[in-house]
């Protein structure tokens, strides 16, 4: 039976949590056809995460040399192209991450291989393979069956499956690479590290979050005062910054920062996944939006369903009568 | 230089009640608001700023119905020399596969430099026409890019990573960015211009022009659903007043002030 494939993601010499969840993912898939798990390392130096992932995969193929330093798409591509060519696994699993967004579509419209992105879970259905899909802002689901063919390649979403332990005689195997030098028409140059600005909210223990519901940055004003006032700091969701109102290092989520206070109140803020994955290990989450049905409710711990302009002032009244009482 | 910039015309379903029809396969769109995909206004602003910058042709593109000629003149309002529609209705259900061999189909015949799309559609959130298209032209790809600087014949591209991290890319053209949001303040059209774009002729492009048995699609729609909930938020009701003091309860009771 062909095998279940997984992308092993690291940067900057570190194995990337996505790895054990697509590891984990690719054990289900494996179990579930009787096959085996194979583990793809691509990198420079390659034992530190050869490392990480033994006992996890039935088979780890390594490809180590310095092209595979720092991601590139165009040098995965090549690579991936002559494993998979050869190999012809049933499923490649890579991450919905900013690495495989830029690696995957390329890989399967160029080898003609059915591919499905950003999947929360993958299922084989007779010789198919259905994936299901969030849509619409993530307000629905979907299930999406793809073309029957011998190769899929697969986007997992982050999140989505828990790392699990388990202890595999793993078998190692090395491959000579077969690209050694960067294309010209695309090179990797250097990693800009985010810039770091006066409050850091991932050490704040209670926050204050606003979305696109705030309507209009003459709006900030109240809500920064709503978070001082209580003892907390202002972030946001993405609009907020994309529109200027805020800097980047206030924004919580994929690609800002991720939180751990012990207070997280979102404000017309709707949920999206890549804001969830920023403030989901919050201890209390308390949501105020006005759509009932907004993703963000089946994240918090508490819900209020109105209008947050006229919840906000009612808030900083009764938790400033709280500090009082307890001051 | 001449530019492309692929658009999409999207239901806006963040603040919406989006119901599924009876088909289970689509959404009931006759009340909710259609506009231009986010992420698109980010790509089409940064084409008309590049080809301000070194003049040149934009053509704006989009596979849709007979309505998403609204989005492309709003497009052609803000600065884009030319628009071509690809009948959405001619070649049946679309995945980002067959989308991506859509725009493929026409832009191969179209003199390019440089080609923007968005990063990710907000209906179907596939995150994947814009880098599929550029392999199909066999062209380098960045996705993710919230930086652009020409020098000479070097793009500076910068990705967007997690945490925020940006990866820096030299690349050469022709070349194919998708924009992520937040790269530049995406204008507005003017009254005169919205005008004056309304009597601008509209290409379009169907099954006579491309031919559908060469176009595949790499998956289908089963159906669509609501998604399970595991444990939903306590929703807290009452007047304002009953709220605030539940809330006053829970930070008090879990000690969070
Ligand atoms: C690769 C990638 C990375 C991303 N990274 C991030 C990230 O790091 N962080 C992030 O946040 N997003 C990120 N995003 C964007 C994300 O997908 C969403 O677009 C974004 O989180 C939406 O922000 P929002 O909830 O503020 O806005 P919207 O989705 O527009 O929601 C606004 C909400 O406000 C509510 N509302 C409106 N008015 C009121 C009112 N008066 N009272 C109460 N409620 C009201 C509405 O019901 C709605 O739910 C990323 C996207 C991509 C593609
Ligand atoms: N029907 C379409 N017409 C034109 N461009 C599209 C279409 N679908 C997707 N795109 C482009 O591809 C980007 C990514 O879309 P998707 O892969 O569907 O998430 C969008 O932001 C658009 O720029």
């Amino acid at each position: 039976m062909a095998e279940i494939f997984a992308l092993v993601e690291h940067r900057q010499g570190a194995v990337r949590d996505i790895t054990y969840e697509l590891l984990t993912c690719g054990r289900k898939l494996a179990t579930a056809q009787n096959t085996k798990l194979t583990a793809l390392v691509f990198a420079s130096p390659a034992d530190k995460i050869v490392e990480s992932i033994q006992e996890r995969a039935d088979r780890i193929i390594v490809m180590e040399h310095g092209v595979f330093e720092n991601f590139n798409a165009e040098i995965y591509q090549l690579a991936l192209r002559d494993i998979l060519e050869k190999e012809k696994p049933h499923v490649t699993l890579i991450g919905h991450t900013a690495f495989g967004y830029d690696l995957c579509p390329a890989l399967g419209a160029e080898m003609g291989i059915p591919f499905a992105t950003d999947c929360l879970d993958i299922e084989f259905t007779g010789s198919r393979l259905r994936v299901t899909r969030s849509v619409y802002d993530g307000k629905l689901d979907a299930h999406v069956l793809l073309k029957e063919h011998t190769s899929y390649l697969v986007t997992l979403r982050s999140g989505c499956f828990t790392p699990e332990e388990v202890s595999l005689a793993t078998e190692v195997v090395k491959q000579e690479s077969p690209v050694t030098e960067q294309p010209e028409y695309r090179k990797f140059v250097d990693y800009i590290e985010a810039a770091v600005g006066e409050v850091d909210i991932t050490k704040a223990d209670i926050i204050v979050s606003v979305g696109r519901g705030i309507k209009e940055q003459a709006n900030l004003p109240v809500m920064e005062e709503f978070a001082t006032a209580i003892g907390g700091v202002l972030s946001c969701s993405r609009p907020v910054v994309d529109a200027g109102w805020l800097p980047k290092d206030r924004q919580v989520g994929s690609s800002g920062k991720t939180v751990k206070p012990k207070l997280y109140i979102a404000l017309g803020i709707s949920g999206a996944f890549q804001h969830i994955v920023g403030m989901k290990g919050a201890d209390t989450i308390i949501a105020v939006n006005k759509d009932p049905n907004a993703p963000i409710f089946n994240e918090a711990d508490y819900g209020i369903v109105e209008d947050l302009f006229k919840v906000v002032p009612v808030l900083k009244e009764k938790i400033l009568d709280a500090k009082k009482l307890k001051g | 230089m001449d530019i492309i910039a692929c658009i999409k015309r999207v239901p806006q379903t963040a603040e919406a009640d989006v119901k599924i029809d009876s088909s289970g396969k689509d959404i009931v769109k006759d009340r909710l608001q259609f506009d231009m995909n986010e992420s698109d206004t980010y790509a089409l602003e940064e084409a008309i700023l590049l080809k301000e910058k070194f003049s040149g042709s934009l053509t704006v593109i989009s596979v849709g119905t007979f309505d998403a000629e609204d989005t492309l003149r709003i497009a052609l309002a803000k600065g884009a020399d030319n628009a071509i529609r690809i009948k959405a209705e001619d070649f049946g259900e679309l995945d980002g596969y067959k989308t991506a061999q859509l725009l493929k189909a026409v832009i191969k015949d179209l003199k390019h430099d440089a080609i923007f799309t968005g990063c990710i559609a907000t209906d179907d959130y596939y995150s994947q026409v814009g880098v599929t298209l550029a392999e199909l032209l066999g062209m380098p790809h960045a996705s993710l890019v919230t930086k652009i600087e020409i020098d000479g014949n070097t793009v500076h591209a910068y990705r967007e990573l997690e945490g925020g991290l940006l990866e820096h890319l030299a690349m050469s053209l022709p070349a194919l960015f998708t924009i992520q949001t937040g790269i530049n303040e995406p204008r507005y059209a003017s009254l005169i211009a919205i005008r004056r774009a309304a009597k601008k002729e509209i290409k379009v492009i169907g099954k006579e022009e491309i031919n559908a048995e060469d176009i595949v699609s790499f998956s289908s729609l089963e159906k669509l659903f609501t998604p399970p909930v595991g444990e939903r938020a306590e929703i807290l009701s009452g007047t304002l007043d009953e709220i605030g003091t539940r809330v006053q309860g829970i930070v008090k009771e879990k000690g969070l002030l």
